[in-house]
């Protein structure tokens, strides 16, 4: 056999180990997180907030972390949402093959490599201006700051997949660009602009490091916006820090609980999406 | 007639757009959508210029030298050197990319070149999936799996064979450890490095990739001789977006790489990363003078690298899109 038939088949086992390497490290997190979460979960962990001692290894639960995370989430996926489809549409409408569109786009992709912790710094120095202390708003806006590229960029894209024909077919009955937008091209996309705003979602619950000042932390549901919020990554990691394995365990059921959630909106997406396209016109 | 109802109140804002032209409600969106935009275009400057602000007390009183090359931390004093944090997060960040780039490289080539469509659209969910593990759930992933791993067995080993290289050498028993934090990392960054490199590797032109099969090339000639040579821009964009990422990842380091303010002189040694040290000292910073202006300073530094390897990258990719 010749020497470059050889190299090949050389080239193709190291390329296959290597997506072999590369899916069982996906393999092992979840079977990690799954073997030491699942035994340590249990009913009462999910609908109490934690009673006093609750770190010392005594009764409680996480509900304060996994109601906190929602809200933060939710709050900044909700105000992420209302700066970034205006953006998205923009881009798509006004900005048409235009030189600051690029400019804007690359500055999005440049927004989502900032770190979270970056985010984290900025979003606490807003709020020393503004006279807010740790709080469920600001672990919003924190975390708003971090979703916002991902979702504009998501979104864009989704906007990008419409076909080009429709807007034209549109504009050429006399809709106004703002009609086509939101009556036409809205509704097309509404497939991807979900797995934007569900991808964003995704990334914000899981954050930990921008939240880690802005929210703060507390045993107790936050009542309002000004008041701390719990978030279930930052409960995990103080869980973690513990001396006593009783709470070691419970930070490994947390870790769990937020990896089910995350995957859960991962495969609703993508259900959310095979389901929605039914309609979709290509 | 003012409204008196909170009902009415809504049903007469909403009734405005109706009394309005079309042409002016496309005219207002254009405004309004586009003053949207260019607010968050403004954001990163915007960051950087709070961050400046925020840190300018340490900057001026101090010579950036010091900040950056000095090696005692101890903020009650009034010492503020960065060096063995700015090591600390050097180390981790390169052994994670040694370990991240072949495999991720590997991967990206078999997905664009060689796997068949039914394998690639098994794979690809999957890497995402990857992507999407919250970073304190790696963490936990590294506690559990990677530390004791070192701990038992690849530290005994790299001691028992390998301890004349001064890179293995350490007598830190306890596994958390730069190389820890490396592989933590290195899983990290493979959705990324994979996902871009594949694009990339993609996007050469087909006639190319033909005319060199035509001569008679197997594949993986093809591949050296003619597409990664059009690609390798785009594989170094690829790379530096990956070093980006981990250059400024917090969480999941701080929980394996130990966290002793010492500069490393081993893989087995503990490090630690400008990223925990923030992290871990944000609450108490407001008591000590100096203390919150160094951390952002310290912020303000993680941002520009990260900034300078994402906009080089990023702009030799929109370059190699266009050309293609």
């Amino acid at each position: 056999m010749k020497w470059s038939k050889v190299e090949e088949k050389i080239f193709v086992a190291i390329m296959i180990c290597s997506t072999v390497v590369v899916l069982s490290s996906l393999a092992l997190i979840l079977g990690t997180v799954i073997w030491r979460g699942l035994p340590a979960l249990n009913l009462a962990m999910l609908i109490q907030t934690p009673k006093g001692g609750y770190y010392l290894g005594k009764e409680g639960g996480i509900l304060n972390a996994i109601l906190g995370s929602l809200f933060l989430a939710g709050g900044a996926t909700a105000l992420a949402l209302a700066i970034s489809l205006p953006i998205a549409l923009y881009l798509h409408f006004y900005a048409e093959r235009s030189w600051h569109g690029e400019v804007v786009r690359l500055a999005l992709d440049v927004l989502w490599g900032i770190p979270s912790i970056v985010y984290g710094a900025f979003a606490f120095t807003l709020m020393l201006w503004l006279g807010l202390r740790a709080s469920l708003l600001g672990g919003i806006i924190a975390l708003s700051l971090l979703e916002l590229p991902i979702m504009t960029r998501g979104m864009d894209e989704a906007i990008n997949m419409v076909h080009p024909l429709l807007k034209e077919a549109s504009y050429s009955l006399g809709a106004t660009r703002l009609e086509t937008a939101l009556k036409i091209v809205v509704r097309q996309s509404i497939p991807g602009l979900l797995t934007a705003v569900l991808l964003a979602f995704g990334r914000g619950i899981g954050d930990a490091a921008s939240v880690l000042f802005t929210a703060g932390f507390t045993d107790h549901l936050p009542t309002s916006l000004f008041e701390p919020a719990a978030s279930l990554p930052l409960a995990i990691f103080f869980q973690l820090s513990t001396p006593f394995p009783a709470v070691q365990d419970r930070a490994y059921a947390s870790a769990l609980v937020l990896t089910g959630i995350v995957l859960t909106l991962s495969l609703i997406s993508r259900r959310l999406a095979g389901r929605l396209t039914e309609h979709v016109i290509r | 007639m003012a409204p008196s109802t909170p009902t009415e109140f809504i049903e007469k804002w909403l009734a405005i757009p109706k009394r309005l032209s079309r042409q002016t409600l496309d005219r207002l969106a254009k405004k309004w959508m586009g003053f949207q935009t260019v607010a968050v275009g403004m954001l990163v400057p915007l960051i950087a210029l709070a961050l400046l602000l925020r840190a300018q007390p340490i900057l001026t009183v101090r010579p950036l030298g010091e900040l950056l090359f000095g090696t005692t931390w101890h903020p009650i004093k009034q010492a503020f050197g960065f060096y063995p944090f700015i090591m600390g997060t050097l180390w981790v960040t390169i052994t994670s990319m040694i370990i991240a780039v072949p495999p991720s490289l590997m991967v990206a080539i078999y997905l664009a070149e060689y796997a068949p469509q039914r394998v690639r659209a098994l794979i690809k969910p999957l890497i995402d999936l990857l992507a999407g593990i919250p970073s304190v759930v790696y963490g936990v992933w590294g506690v559990l799996t990677v530390v004791p791993l070192i701990r038992n067995y690849v530290a005994p080993t790299i001691d028992r064979w390998l301890s004349f290289v001064p890179l293995f050498q350490s007598d830190n028993p306890t596994g958390y450890s730069v190389l820890a934090g490396g592989v933590v990392l290195a899983v990290m960054v493979f959705p990324i490095i994979i996902a871009v490199a594949e694009e990339v590797i993609h996007a050469v032109p087909r006639d190319l990739r033909e005319a060199s099969l035509a001569m008679g090339a197997t594949r993986w000639q093809t591949m050296k001789y003619v597409t990664l040579r059009k690609a390798v821009a785009g594989v170094i964009a690829a790379i530096g977006l990956g070093f980006s990422r981990a250059f400024g990842e917090t969480m999941a380091v701080m929980m394996v790489v130990g966290n002793v303010p010492k500069v490393p002189s081993s893989i087995l040694d503990s490090a630690y990363p400008l990223t925990a040290l923030i992290a871990n000292n944000y609450g108490e910073m407001m008591s000590v003078p100096l203390y919150d202006a160094a951390l952002l300073g310290a912020a303000l530094f993680l941002m520009v690298v990260v900034l300078i390897f994402n906009i080089a990258s990023r702009l030799t990719l929109v370059r190699l899109v266009q050309h293609s």
